[in-house]
């Protein structure tokens, strides 16, 4: 159970490492550059929410009927309500979808 | 290290470790189904620390993929964290660089979202915050990854239990969080377009690098946006 196969252990240590590079990779960057262009920070502020949504956007398309309502109920519900409501409501919707009208 | 500060990066955390720990459990279970063994994969939770670049290693793990093409699609799942550390940079500066090893190694993407949103708040964001707001994600990570390997072969099918939802609806309520940024709007109609499409035509998980390109590029062609500009990265470039 605990075991360590060291084929594994050497495709883990270099999944650790090329993540830390990215996470340390885009600072070495910046600090080099003298002024930031206005270009180059709008597109740094879009960063988060282009990334995100790509862990969104195929989720629902291959979701099947479940998984998109639940996930549009959870959007109205982010609307107003912090995320953790969210998370709750997509999952009461998906549970409720399941049991009643089938996956 | 201020202790106020600390205790109050560990509360606000709290909140982030409780939505991430079904997750962790999600990816313990999913590991030891794919033949991990416990120790491999608490090992991965504790090194590679990165929910959804952990669950596409272990997919590829299963299906017996070179490994030369597991570590590229983890750098493709993760390459967002190069646009992370370039946007985080001018709060981080003044961090010793034992500081910033751990400030960078730790950096996941609530992580990174609560460090803007607590700079665009007025608070300073110091070290004892951010390792506090990290320890309170981070420590349960590894060990709910654990649990959940223990537990794997009780959970069964995540989809019997509503597990599979919660993940793209964590990650939406992510994106909700930018809503009020200039060009939001346009820039997430782009990306999930093209990842939606990219994933459909070249496959995970490029679909992830190819999306967010997309919101990007568009982001830096659209002409700036002047009214209501807070403070950012330009204003401060002459410290550099």
């Amino acid at each position: 159970m605990f075991d360590f196969n060291s084929h594994m252990v050497l495709l883990i240590a270099a999944a650790a490492v090329v993540t830390f590079l990215t996470r340390v990779g885009g600072y070495i960057l910046i600090v080099k550059m003298t002024r930031i262009p206005p270009r180059v920070e709008a597109a740094l502020n879009a960063v988060p929410a282009a990334v995100l949504t790509t862990l969104v956007a195929p989720a629902f398309f291959i979701g099947g009927w479940d998984i998109k309502v639940a996930m549009l109920a959870a959007l109205l519900v982010g609307l107003r309500y912090p995320s953790t409501y969210m998370l709750v409501a997509g999952w009461i919707v998906v549970m409720a979808w399941r049991h009643s009208i089938g996956a | 290290m201020s202790r106020a500060e600390f205790l109050e990066g560990l509360k606000g955390g709290i909140p982030v470790g409780l939505a991430a720990a079904p997750f962790g459990a999600l990816f313990g279970a999913l590991a030891r189904d794919q033949g991990m063994s416990l120790g491999e994969l608490t090992l991965m939770s504790g090194t590679v620390y990165a929910g959804a670049s952990q669950m596409v290693g272990i997919d590829l793990f299963g299906h017996n993929v070179q490994a030369w093409l597991i570590v590229l699609s983890i750098l493709a799942v993760n390459f967002r964290h190069v646009l992370y550390s370039a946007a985080i940079a001018r709060y981080v500066r003044h961090f010793s660089a034992v500081e910033k090893f751990f400030t960078f190694f730790l950096l996941v993407d609530p992580q990174f979202a609560e460090t803007i949103k607590r700079h665009e708040s007025g608070k300073p964001v110091t070290f004892a915050w951010y390792i506090g707001f990290a320890a309170v994600i981070y420590i349960p990570w590894v060990v709910i990854s654990l649990i959940g390997g223990l537990l794997g072969s009780f959970i069964g099918d995540p989809k019997a239990i509503g597990l599979d939802v919660l993940l793209p609806v964590y990650f939406l309520g992510i994106v909700m969080g930018f809503r009020t940024r200039d060009n939001f709007l346009p820039v997430v109609a782009v990306s999930a377009v093209a990842s939606a499409i990219a994933h459909r035509y070249v496959g995970s998980p490029w679909h992830v690098s190819i999306g967010a390109l997309a919101g990007v590029a568009l982001a830096a062609m659209l002409p700036p946006v002047k009214a209501n500009r807070k403070p950012d990265i330009a204003h401060e470039s002459h410290e550099v």
